[in-house]
């Protein structure tokens, strides 16, 4: 051993919590985001079990609101949203580009920082007096008729929209200037471009939430009607300004799972992800239209028919990159050679619910059945597809891949298929039934409902029983393998990327020998181990 | 870390640094650029929907100090510029000098728009604390003015930020003069100039709406 | 019927619900190739090329511009079907309502109010004749809720601060559901009701029995004399105020130069907001009845209003 890897260079508290390592920043964020999880999930599981009966009996219908608004705010602002940038990008994306750190090591752990405090803030609220509002946070609900924390919970998701910030650019910074030498835009990873692509959205829709937020406050702080009608002021602007960053911000929870799934596709394919270039500039395109399409979550609210039919076009064109992506991953399969380790099942499970999640996206962009899907059961399993179904499968799939480039532990393979397995079924069992109470025209957050849509919520908080243990799993079989897994060699995997040229886990400043890159990214197969690409 | 490097480890030198650091600076200003576009969005829409309330709340400003302030932050922003010359050619007590300077205009500034705010108080312009106006178009101008103290009051926090930095990079320079602070102030002009092209925004659309024209 | 293939699918009973349910069938049949197209290659190629499975896997596809520039036009042009496809029925919903049948909803924490023009009111509930189109005026008296009638496969927000008009029509006659869909406090999934689409007859039946009640313009009447109203909108009126005789679906020419139609929403806003639109000729000295009068007492006078329309000014 040359040098102590990153894990044991020193053991002390402050050497963890002022730290500029981004790999142990990354783990900080780990450990928060487990938190957050949990908490998210408590509220889902609660929401899920009020559900299984029509009538009202676990909770009130004010515990209610505030469950779901809970459980939104959280699972959007303070887990999915940091998920895979601020934990698998901040460890792997210095490793992936042969840098030494990120950009700026200093504003990572401040973004760290911010994060807590935002996340801190916004649990007072929810402890103090909950929040009912949604986590859409509607006008004039919000500012005057709700009685609830909402100034308190907009200042903490305010706070950890700096957070947000600091990451993306950090990120932008760091990919632009931290390359290896012979890393040229075409020969980065894809993990890489789509993190870059995130980070663009995150810069600049982030700071439109935040002077949302700033309005929201103010008018209910000194109680004046900026989106009050009452002096002339407009609702529908606030809704706006929240889409206008709101929907980009969905791109920000789904593009880092896409980044991750090229890895994991070609890794256990052992090809180059099939059209490289398309895949890497449909991220772009993603985040660019993503700006023009805010206005398709307010297809009833009265805005005007043009601006109806033009949001409307403009989420269908969206799509075209993603359906480019999803073909792209499909060929990358034709004429691999297919390993179907755990990562591999996560990423099939990704392409198979993304994909549903996407096409029903796609019912609801057309008006004349979103007029009746929206604000339904439709809307929630379309979201919960792509974002559950899609982004945290692709979460698990990235975290069992780089789990022994972490942790340099080996995994129980045996349990992580079988997470796998049951993360899918669990998965479908629970949102399948909501497409069909959608349909059915069973309105979202619903405290009661009819009888006659008991059948599918039964099946519906079944599933999410089963979800819930699945997604437990994990934390025992990982969290055993810290303590008794076998040490994992520098490339379990076999896999050509930079982050595995370097022992598991990395030394302190990643590669011992600034290293050189020839080659375009995924070169698997024969030649493959002829040439080394670690120079 | 390393140990004799000037720079962190990351880098291949402090000119590799340096270029990150400006890198790093252009994103932030469109962060900014993006942050006060989302105000200025709302204005528009709401001067759209109120165009005469909105000309005639414009002519309650007090065009005098704004114009004033205007030319304040223009000087200033000239001494910024000034001071990142200076240091480049090593002239540190020029630099210094020239800091403090763009920082005692920018205190100016904000006395000004204090003064200015008290003002709007006593004329019972601001909306939730003290607002009556009795005309015809009374809703438009509480809104022109919400927007008047959301805006000028985010841009006068970036204008205390920016002091703050000035004064601590003016601090620094006193006892040595690093390659980092080349860099550092490099990126502290940026955004000086950056919160001074908002603030002519700004003027355009607060002090003169109404008064152009006859 | 088709209709009922669609599983778990009861058939919408509006004239257009059949549009809405064949798009969904055709949305269906679009997801369920593409998604079976996507599976049967996935399970293919994951039996096919498993690790350790001798097949050929010589001659790969190397340059790919063609398949990318095949997929991605496919999608295009099937996404742009679809667009317009799903824009013509949207528009056919919601049209220009001209349904001359005019009822007016408020909505407010937690509940529906319903006024018949014949001053007939219900709560949570709407009665309303088969094959007649109805057009509904909404208001909101505090946050916004939306008006859901699944089974019209129908939907509109109430945003308070303006009316919201939709037309509605059943060509079958029963109870059907009506939600409110957007997220509005506490009792938000107790803010439901029913619609109760009758034949003709049954319907001029059940308007009677609700026993004798004022006509919501007689009301509007009463009150306009009540709220000052008439002290300055009278032909005798010391103050120059227009006359309202004959307003209601004119043209108006405003002050500053341009020109609306007095439909409900701007009378609503004369009452509310007077100095948003002056009426050219006149003094912006009307004050604002905001905070006065209630969204049921509006509505009054509005149909009120609209009573006069085919009176000579
Ligand atoms: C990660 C999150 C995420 C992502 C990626 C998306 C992606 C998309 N979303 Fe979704 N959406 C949400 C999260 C997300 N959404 C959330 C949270 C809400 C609700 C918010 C709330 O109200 O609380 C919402 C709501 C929402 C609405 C509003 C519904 C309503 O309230 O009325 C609409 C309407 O247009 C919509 C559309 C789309 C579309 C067109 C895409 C597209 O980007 C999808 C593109 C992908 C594909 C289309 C699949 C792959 C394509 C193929 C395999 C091609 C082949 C297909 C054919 C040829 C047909 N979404
Ligand atoms: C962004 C990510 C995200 C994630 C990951 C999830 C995950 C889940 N969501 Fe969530 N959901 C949203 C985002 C997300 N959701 C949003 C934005 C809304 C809209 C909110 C609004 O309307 O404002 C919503 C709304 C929403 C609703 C609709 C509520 C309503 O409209 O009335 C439902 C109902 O079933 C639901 C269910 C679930 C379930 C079962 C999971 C499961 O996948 C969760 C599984 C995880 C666990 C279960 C954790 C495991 C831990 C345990 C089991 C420990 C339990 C501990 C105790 C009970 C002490 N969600
Ligand atoms: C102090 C006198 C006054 C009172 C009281 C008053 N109005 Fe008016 N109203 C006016 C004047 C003057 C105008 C024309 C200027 C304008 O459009 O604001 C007007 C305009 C209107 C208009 C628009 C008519 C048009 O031709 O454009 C409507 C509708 C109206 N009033 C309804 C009402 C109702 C209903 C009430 C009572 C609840 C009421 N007014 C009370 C003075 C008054
Ligand atoms: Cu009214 Cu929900
Ligand atoms: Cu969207």
């Amino acid at each position: 051993m040359t040098e102590p890897d990153y894990l044991n260079s020193a053991y002390t508290l402050r050497s963890w919590f002022f730290t500029t390592d981004h790999k142990r920043i990354a783990i900080l964020y780990f450990a928060t985001l487990i938190g957050f999880f949990f908490i998210g999930g408590a509220a889902a599981t609660a929401i899920r079990i009020e559900l299984a009966t029509p009538q009202a009996d676990l909770v009130s219908s004010d515990t209610y609101n505030r469950l779901f608004t809970m459980h939104g705010v959280i699972m959007v602002w303070f887990f999915l949203i940091p998920s895979i940038p601020n934990t698998l990008g901040n460890f792997i994306v210095p490793l992936m580009i042969g840098a030494r750190d990120l950009a700026f090591p200093r504003l990572n752990l401040m973004s760290w920082y911010l994060f807590i405090a935002g996340g801190s803030v916004t649990l007072f609220a929810i402890l103090a007096g909950g929040i009912d509002t949604g986590w859409t946070f509607y006008t004039p609900f919000s500012t005057l008729y709700s009685n609830s924390y909402v100034i308190v919970a907009v200042t903490g998701i305010f706070i950890a929209g700096f957070s947000s910030i600091l990451t993306g650019l950090n990120f932008i910074a760091t990919v632009h200037r931290l390359r290896a030498p012979g890393l040229t835009w075409y020969r980065l990873p894809l993990f890489i471009w789509s993190l870059y692509a995130t980070s663009v959205i995150l810069v600049l829709a982030t700071p439109v939430l935040a002077i949302t937020l700033v309005l929201l406050a103010t008018e209910r702080f000194l109680g004046v009607g900026i989106f009050d009608p009452r002096i002339g002021g407009d609702p529908l602007l606030f809704q706006h300004l929240f889409w206008f960053y709101s929907h980009p911000a969905v791109y920000i929870m789904i593009l880092p799972g896409m980044g991750v799934v090229n890895e994991l596709i070609s890794c256990f394919s052992r090809k180059p992800v099939f059209g490289y270039k398309f895949v890497a500039w449909a991220s772009l395109a993603i985040a660019a239209v993503g700006f023009l399409v805010w206005g398709h979550h307010m297809f009833v609210s009265g805005q005007s028919l043009l601006a109806s039919l033009v949001f409307s076009f403009m989420s269908f064109i969206v799509a075209v990159p993603s359906a480019i992506k999803v073909f792209n991953w499909t060929a990358t399969l034709h004429k691999g050679s297919l390993r179907f380790d755990a990562p591999m099942l996560y990423a099939l499970a990704f392409l198979g619910l993304f994909t549903i999640g996407g096409l029903t996206g796609l019912f609801l962009a057309c008006l004349a059945f979103d007029v009746h899907a929206t604000d339904t059961y439709f809307v929630v399993a379309h979201f919960h597809y792509i974002m559950v179904g899609g982004m945290v499968t692709a979460y698990f799939g990235g975290l069992h891949y780089w789990w022994p480039k972490i942790t340099g532990r080996l995994y129980s393979e045996y349990w992580a298929r079988t997470a796998a397995v049951l993360i899918f079924f669990g998965f479908n069992l629970t949102f399948f039934p909501q497409f069909v109470l959608g349909a059915e025209g069973m309105p979202r957050r619903y405290h009661v409902y009819p009888p006659e849509f008991q059948v599918w919520n039964v099946l519906s908080s079944g599933g999410a029983t089963i979800l819930a243990a699945a997604y437990l799993l994990p934390m025992f079989y990982l969290g055993y393998s810290l303590f008794f897994g076998r040490r994992a060699p520098a490339n379990p995997w076999d896999a050509p990327g930079l982050e595995w040229q370097t022992p598991s886990p990395p030394p302190e400043f990643n590669f011992e020998s600034q290293p050189v890159v020839t080659r375009a990214p995924y070169q698997y197969g024969p030649d493959f181990a002829a040439e080394p690409q670690n120079a | 870390m390393p140990k004799g490097r000037a720079f962190a480890p990351q880098y291949a030198s402090v000119q590799h640094r340096d270029e990150t650091a400006e890198i790093g600076m252009w994103v932030f200003l469109a962060t900014e650029v993006l942050l006060f576009g989302g105000l200025l969005f709302a204005y528009f829409v709401y001067r759209h929907a109120n165009p005469a309330a909105f000309a005639e709340a414009g002519r309650h400003t007090r065009i005098v100090i704004g114009t004033a302030n205007t030319a304040i932050l223009l000087t200033s922003s000239f001494f910024v510029a000034c001071a990142v010359n200076a240091l480049q050619a090593d002239a540190r007590r020029t630099c210094i000098a020239m800091l403090v300077s763009a920082m005692l205009l920018g205190l100016l500034f904000l006395g000004l728009k204090a003064a200015e705010y008290a003002g709007e108080y006593h004329e019972h312009l601001v909306p939730g604390v003290d607002f009556s106006y009795v005309a015809p178009l009374a809703d438009g101008v509480e809104l022109f003015f919400i927007f008047y103290f959301v805006a000028t009051s985010i841009h006068a926090v970036h204008m205390v930020i920016g002091i703050a930095v000035l004064a601590t990079l003016a601090v620094l320079l006193r006892r040595s003069a690093s390659t980092r602070m080349r860099a550092a102030l490099h990126s502290a002009a940026l955004y000086w100039h950056f919160v001074d092209v908002v603030w002519i925004v700004l003027f355009a659309l607060i002090y003169l709406p109404g008064r152009s024209g006859t | 019927m088709w209709r009922q293939w669609i599983p778990f699918w009861r058939p919408g009973v509006s004239p257009y619900g059949g549009d809405v349910d064949l798009l969904f069938a055709g949305l269906l049949l679009a997801s369920a190739l593409v998604l079976g197209l996507l599976f049967f290659l996935l399970i293919v190629f994951c039996v096919r090329y498993r690790a350790g499975n001798p097949t050929d896997r010589g001659h790969r596809v190397k340059k790919s511009w063609h398949w990318e520039v095949g997929w991605t036009s496919a999608s295009l042009v099937i996404f742009l079907l679809l667009f317009v496809w799903g824009s013509s029925v949207y528009l056919e919903i919601y049209q220009k309502p001209q349904g001359e049948l005019s009822v007016f909803v408020v909505a407010k924490q937690w509940m529906w109010k319903v006024q018949h023009p014949g001053g007939q009111s219900e709560i949570n509930s709407l009665h309303m004749p088969v094959n007649r189109p109805v057009r509904l005026v909404m208001a909101s008296q505090d946050v916004i809720h939306s008006f859901f009638i699944p089974a019209l496969r129908l939907k509109h927000d109430v945003v308070p601060g303006r009316y919201q008009s939709l037309e509605v029509e059943a060509v079958t006659a029963g109870h059907y559901h009506l939600f409110c869909a957007e997220y509005c406090g506490t009792d938000h999934s107790g803010m439901i009701g029913e619609i109760v689409a009758m034949e003709p007859a049954d319907y001029a039946k059940w308007l009677n029995d609700q026993g004798p009640a004022n006509s919501l313009a007689r009301e509007g009447g009463a009150l306009f004399r009540e709220l000052g109203c008439s002290g300055c909108h009278a032909a005798n009126s010391s103050v120059h105020a227009p006359l309202l005789e004959g307003l209601y679906g004119k043209p108006v020419p405003l002050s500053d130069g341009s020109t609306v139609t007095a439909d409900d929403k701007y009378i609503r806003d004369s009452i509310l907001l007077p100095r948003s639109q002056v009426a050219a000729g006149y003094q912006p000295v009307m004050p604002s009845f905001e905070g006065k009068v209630s969204e049921d007492q509006l509505l009054r006078l509005v149909t009120y209003i609209k009573s006069l329309a085919d009176r000579a000014p």
